[in-house]
């Protein structure tokens, strides 16, 4: 038996042993799992299946052990998460934690950050959030203008962060902030860790059109930063903010791909309701390529997911072609709810209350949620601006 | 599944590119429709490529093949397709040989298989009617039971490389449904001409008046009757194939237009500059990509999975790259601008071979069907 065939019958007997059975087909989305925090309320399952993963590190399954991670290689990670999808079960912890910031401090971040901040992160004790846009700086980033002063051996930080996921419900964010305004946008720059807990931080939540939201609005007042919580170095931040949007792209495009696996069943199945079939082909031919397209569109997503960490692992430099994850990620899962709604009609009208089926008035705010998702984390613009320039080799 | 090529196959990728690159260049097709040629493709150019072994790359060494998978065949029909190659890979290697590997009995094989993996015969498969379109079963070509044979009459349409083929696999109504009958070119009753189409692709209508034939010329002796499976079996196998070539002659027609949109300027810049395009190219890229996750999957499949798993498979690749193709042509002569409607730059073969590809073994639409059907909708 080779030595990953040993590992995988391992993690499968952990797996099936300590696997909570409630939790078993329960994962639907990417926002399943323990968020972790100092406000998170998991329920007793959740809580339990991280417990029992963290004891082996498998909350942080690729970290370093040092850290507190399992330090599983590329081709372990995924036999890990292939038995979790074979369960259909969440993974242990969630969150931009442990798939952005802790990323980034293992590239950027000095020793104490890491140790610092790592072990918190991989024992769920810290929830991060990730303090990047600004009322003015959408898609020109650069243009941030939270102001970060130095005074003494701290960085007094004033302004405001908009589309902050979860900033109410995370106890750590990392921000960009000026720290020099006499100089190209870019190069005044600065990666900032801030404790939210200290005076000065507040938040505020943003409803969207489908009624919930994510999202927050962040404010900083005369906020004291040690000036040890500087990643990288002083005014070269949008380094490391670059680095870290690449982790962003790929975990948003990766994670998407869990939520829209159902899609063909549940279009099917709700079509079949409203055209009154039993089975063989949809009555209605343009509903059925709709359908159809979209599954195709699925397939082909989780195929180009599947030959990347493919040629990830045979050691071929990163693909530029992980540069599309997010636009496809996104415009597919718009394309699946587009097509919920349409399918259901006049029942999909619905915002809640009776007179309507949950299953609609679910579609319908996933619906409207998604049309976000083709604007938050760099829009499908700036996503193929990104590939002409830096893919293509398109620009001025 | 395996979807990236590993060294053996990267070998092959570079050594198939070089030689299509340096012997067959796109502009090849231009000469051969301009001065009529009989054969329309390289003689020449064929042998050495099976003696380079990629004839036969995925027939059984008991045949003289290399006895690999239709994925490492696929390898060289993607970089076939770069340069739109006339070459009669479609005809007798995925049509043909493929039909008497699954079906054909031993002495069918032993006379065919050897002599195709050395170059020398070739084949064509007569599937194709006046108003058949995609619909196999739609044939009125007849085999009629003599005692032990049967005598064949019909006309078929576009038979790729018919006008050169050694022998022809015809598909007839018989009694019991539909069978397949091997035929070789000389046999009285047969007659070729030759027909021309847009995109380089040779082909030839084929008669056959009273043509009688012995109890051996049957394919698939233990299926009679029951030929449209194991030919909606081989057609999907030849469908990953021709994908491959597709996915080869999209990504050459965008590589070049590329080119283009980084050394053409107006205004003073370069014309890729301008967002108006540059985003369409990253879109082209995008559907390139998926296209590409599409193809290898079902080539993956033709080799390790089963025949339902290949149907659907089959059907997605199409499918994306019949979409696929078509549109990065369609982008690649509207950005070439006024060059690019010209017959003397090159572009212009790549959309008349997508419009032509996009056809064959049913286009997009076809395959959305086909997948709801087989996916039970």
């Amino acid at each position: 038996m080779s030595e990953l065939e040993s590992f995988q019958r391992e993690i499968r007997d952990f797996v099936e042993r300590e696997a909570p059975e409630a939790l078993r087909g329960t994962r639907q989305g990417r926002f399943d799992g323990h968020w972790g925090g100092r406000k998170a309320q998991p329920s007793r399952d959740v809580q339990h299946w991280f417990e029992v993963a963290l004891e082996r590190g498998l909350t942080a399954p690729t970290w370093p052990r040092a850290y507190g991670g399992a330090g599983l290689s590329a081709e372990q990670a995924r036999i890990f998460d292939r038995e979790l999808a074979r369960l259909k079960l969440p993974p242990p912890l969630v969150g931009v934690g442990l798939t952005m910031i802790g990323p980034t401090l293992l590239d950027y971040g000095t020793e104490a950050q890491r140790a610092e901040h790592l072990p918190r992160i991989v024992r769920g004790e810290v929830r991060w959030c990730q303090g990047y846009s600004e009322p003015s700086a959408g898609s020109d980033l650069a243009a941030l203008r939270t102001r970060a002063v130095r005074e003494g051996e701290h960085y007094v930080v004033n302004g405001q962060k908009v589309w902050t996921s979860f900033a109410d419900k995370s106890d750590w964010i990392f921000a960009l902030v000026r720290t020099d305004s006499k100089v190209k946008k870019q190069l005044g720059i600065t990666f900032l860790l801030i404790d939210m807990a200290t005076a000065g931080v507040s938040t505020r939540p943003i409803e969207l059109i489908s009624g919930a939201s994510p999202f927050c609005e962040t404010f900083f007042e005369d906020v004291r930063v040690p000036v040890g919580n500087v990643v990288g170095e002083v005014n070269a931040g949008w380094t490391v903010a670059k680095a870290l949007l690449g982790y962003e792209r790929s975990m948003i495009g990766e994670a998407m791909s869990g939520d829209i696996a159902d899609a063909e069943r549940e279009l099917v199945a709700r079509a079949r309701v409203v055209c009154e079939s039993s089975g063989g082909p949809l009555p209605d031919d343009a509903v059925r390529l709709a359908i159809a397209r979209v599954a195709m569109q699925e397939r082909c997503f989780a195929f180009t997911i599947e030959r990347l960490r493919q040629s990830a692992i045979a050691g071929k430099p990163p693909g530029s072609e992980s540069s599309i994850l997010k636009v496809v990620a996104s415009e597919l899962k718009q394309a699946r709810w587009e097509q919920a709604v349409k399918v259901a009609g006049p029942d999909a009208l619905g915002w809640e209350g009776p007179g309507f089926d949950a299953r609609d008035l679910h579609a319908t705010r996933e619906w409207l949620r998604s049309r976000a998702n083709t604007i938050e984390g760099g829009t499908s613009e700036v996503q193929l601006n990104i590939i002409a320039k830096h893919v293509l080799g398109l620009g001025a | 599944m395996q979807l990236t090529l590993n060294e053996q196959q990267t070998l092959l990728q570079q050594s198939a590119a070089s030689l299509f690159r340096e012997k067959a260049k796109v502009g090849r097709i231009r000469a051969l429709r301009d001065t009529h040629d009989p054969i329309g493709f390289s003689r020449e150019l064929w042998t050495d490529m099976a003696q380079l072994g990629w004839v036969g790359l995925c027939l059984p060494e008991a045949y003289e093949g290399l006895g690999l998978g239709l994925s490492d065949l696929c390898i060289v029909l993607e970089e076939a397709g770069r340069q739109l190659a006339p070459e009669p890979w479609l005809s007798t290697v995925l049509l043909g040989a493929q039909s008497l590997m699954l079906g054909g009995d031993e002495a069918q094989k032993a006379r065919w298989l050897p002599s195709i993996a050395r170059g020398e015969a070739l084949l064509a498969l007569a599937y194709e009617e006046p108003g058949n379109r995609v619909e196999l079963g739609r044939v009125s070509t007849s085999a009629v039971r003599t005692g032990a044979g049967v005598r064949l009459n019909g006309e078929k349409l576009q038979v790729f490389d018919g006008h050169v083929a050694d022998a022809l696999l015809v598909l007839a109504r018989v009694d019991a449904g539909h069978s397949l009958f091997i035929v070789e070119r000389e046999h009285p009753g047969v007659s070729i001409q030759r027909q021309t189409r847009l995109d380089g692709r040779n082909a030839a209508i084929v008669r056959f008046h009273d043509v009688e034939l012995g109890p051996d010329a049957l394919v698939g002796r233990d299926g009679h009757g029951r030929a449209l499976e194991l030919l909606s079996h081989v057609l999907d196998r030849a469908t990953v194939g021709v994908c491959a070539e597709m996915l080869g002659g999209a990504t050459q027609a965008f590589d070049d237009t590329l080119d283009y949109l980084k050394t053409r300027k107006q205004f003073d810049v370069t014309i890729g500059s301008f967002q108006a395009l540059s985003h369409r190219a990253a879109r082209l890229y995008i559907e390139l990509a998926l296209a590409r996750s599409a193809v290898a999957a079902a080539a993956s499949c033709a080799d390790e999975g089963t025949p339902e798993e290949l149907a659907k498979l089959a059907s997605l690749a199409k499918a994306r790259c019949s979409d696929a193709f078509v549109q990065v042509a369609n982008e690649a002569v509207q950005m070439h601008g006024g060059i690019g409607v010209t017959d003397d730059f090159h572009i212009g073969f790549y959309f008349k071979r997508a419009r032509a590809a996009d056809v064959l073994f049913g286009d997009a639409t076809h395959h959305l069907r086909r997948w709801a059907a087989l996916s039970g909708y």
